[in-house]
């Protein structure tokens, strides 16, 4: 068995008990990326997987992740790489230092292995809108694999990366691992710092680990967790040991379900297993699943839409040409040079986005939609504020289906804007949430994965990972979709 | 007909757009608002507006100096630089 298909937790033992070496990891995903890349079809995970070179900063003999390569999307800073965001604009922009998270990533002695591909600028659902081309998906390569963090969620399933960080607007790091059959933790607001993270929307942006199980998730967000000082966003409160959240007894705990679904958009199968399947295993469990309301949600994409486009214009204001990046060589003026380079070297969903927000945005229409977006917000998350009186977590389907084909939404963005309805809100009320694999849809000729959301108080990371870990290991959907071997 | 001219929202944004891709961009703009439109529906009547999801306060630090990446490590991203600045067309037209 080659050592890629390992977890990070179980690489580090093998460490420990001098099975194996760092080298022996590196050759074995070196091979690994190799043979799942070469030809026409391939999964793509990577930006440039020829170009790899792992970077590492030291040996930490106390810390698990030490020696254990980690996958970065490329939308956080590797001082010394190429940082793109997937776009043209950003092209040969060195990054001149770390992300906090790399930075601490480094300071245990972990590996920082590759970039990976993803939506341009974390814009989109399907990883299709990169400059570089579509990532596939490893459970069938004529699907997507999700998006944004389409890439990593793609090398984690596929065995070409250990695990790997992704980043989280409305659902870009827990829809990509719904659809690839991996766990992603979006944190809460606050838990993670984002400097280094190129800005998306800057009041739901979060970094988060995408694993192949639960426990490699506690071990990655309990190193990257945490206060900075370089990000005033970030929260200055303890990070818990969320490895000794894992194995604890569930008995007892409440659990939301919404009363009111989605009827038509909800595919029956993902209705099936998170409505049936997965409430009776955490019944048997010893877990009171409880009815709860949030009866704004159903504004969530309307608010999401309003809100994430406004800050984008915003953010990607600073891709004028001037400082770094792509630049129109042959501008006359310094008009033409803003409005030539990024009509150029954004692509059609940025370009939709940052439209659609300034629209939001200007003048005449800020009340009518940016202010209302805003009051509307306040509702999802008293909503939220109000059920988690009740209940200590609340699931739903991470997706409302599992991974479409590749080309079949990009024709028509509303349609792949709806498709983020139940991650979303999670963002706009900045509290945590989790996907991990809750079934297997094996109606089209492959096995396509199915998602599992929940979501929990802000902070409260922890019960996230105890109530999915004991959902994990009395369902085994890591060991079936062979994420652990 | 979408019925929303975005030719001045793309000057504001400073993006330069074929004039097909405009009109396939009007018309996906106008379906996404038709949908915001159902917020129109939600009272709000006294409802605080959500800039930001932590009730974060000012955030201060000491004024401590220090150390800053050299000038040179910023000027290397950029696509067109003269000694230590980076450079743009001429911004200010001679009116004489």
């Amino acid at each position: 068995m080659s050592l890629s298909e390992k977890t990070a937790f179980e690489l580090s033992e093998l460490y420990r008990k001098k099975e194996c070496t760092q080298e022996d990891v590196l050759k074995d995903l070196g091979i690994a990326v190799k043979a799942k890349d070469r030809d026409a079809r391939r999964i793509h995970a990577y930006i440039q997987p020829e170009s790899i070179r792992p970077r590492e900063l030291k040996k930490s003999a106390a810390s698990r992740l030490s020696g254990i390569p980690i996958a970065v999307k490329d939308n956080i800073c590797v001082e010394g790489e190429e940082i793109t965001c997937a776009s043209k604009i950003l092209k040969g922009f060195i990054s001149p230092y770390n992300a906090t998270v790399v930075q601490k990533l480094l300071n245990v002695g972990a590996v920082i292995f590759g970039r990976t591909n993803m939506d341009e600028f974390a814009f989109g659902s399907s990883c299709e809108t990169s400059v570089y081309g579509p990532t596939r998906n490893p459970r069938d390569p004529e699907r997507v694999p999700g998006g944004s963090s389409g890439g990593s969620a793609a090398s984690v399933a596929d065995h070409t990366a250990i695990a790997a960080l992704g980043s989280d607007t409305g659902g870009s790091i827990r829809q990509p691992a719904s659809f690839c059959g991996v766990v992603g933790m979006k944190p809460t607001y606050g838990r993670v710092s984002r400097y280094g993270l190129v800005a998306f929307a800057s009041s739901l942006d979060q970094i988060g680990p995408i694993t192949k199980d639960v426990r490699d998730s506690a071990l990655l967000l309990g190193v990257i967790a945490g206060h900075d000082p370089k990000d005033s966003t970030s929260a200055d409160l303890p990070v818990p040991d969320y490895l000794a959240c894992l194995g604890q007894s569930i008995k007892g705990m409440k659990v939301g379900i919404l009363a009111d679904d989605n009827k038509e958009g909800l595919n029956p199968l993902v209705r099936a297993s998170v409505k049936e399947e997965a409430q009776n295993t955490l019944r048997k469990l010893g877990v009171e699943i409880k009815e709860i309301s949030l009866p704004h949600m159903k504004y969530a994409v309307s608010v999401y839409y309003i809100v994430a486009p406004s800050e984008a214009s915003s953010n990607l204001a600073r891709f004028d040409g001037v400082r770094y990046g792509f630049r129109d060589p042959k501008a006359a003026s310094v008009l033409d040079l803003y409005e030539n380079t990024r009509g150029e070297g954004f692509g059609a969903e940025a370009k939709r986005r940052i439209i659609l927000g300034t629209y939001s945005l200007s003048s005449g229409y800020y009340d009518a939609y940016y202010l209302k977006a805003m009051k509307v917000r306040t509702k999802i998350k008293q909503d939220f504020d109000k059920a988690f009186k009740e209940v200590d977590a609340i699931m739903m389907p991470t997706s409302p289906s599992v991974a479409f084909k590749l080309g079949e939404k990009t024709q028509n963005p509303l349609e792949m804007y709806l498709s983020d309805i139940y991650t979303i809100s999670a963002n706009l009320a900045g509290i945590p949430a989790i996907s991990i694999p809750c079934g297997i849809d094996g109606t089209h000729g492959k096995s396509l994965p199915i998602g599992l959301q929940f979501l929990g108080k802000p902070f409260d990371e922890g019960t996230l990972y105890k109530l999915a870990h004991a959902f994990e290991q009395n369902t085994d959907f890591h060991r079936k979709l062979g994420n652990v071997k | 007909m979408s019925g929303i001219d975005l030719r001045p929202i793309a000057h504001l944004a400073r993006l330069r757009f074929k004039d097909e891709e405009l009109k396939v961009f009007e018309a996906q703009v106008n379906d996404i608002l038709k949908l915001v439109n159902q917020l129109a529906e939600v009272p709000v009547e006294g409802v605080e507006p959500t800039s930001h999801p932590l009730a974060l306060k000012n955030v201060f630090r000491e004024d401590q100096p220090s150390p800053s990446l050299p000038i040179e490590e910023f000027l290397k991203a950029s696509p067109r630089t003269r000694g230590r600045f980076f450079e743009v067309p001429k911004i200010i037209e001679n009116t004489k």
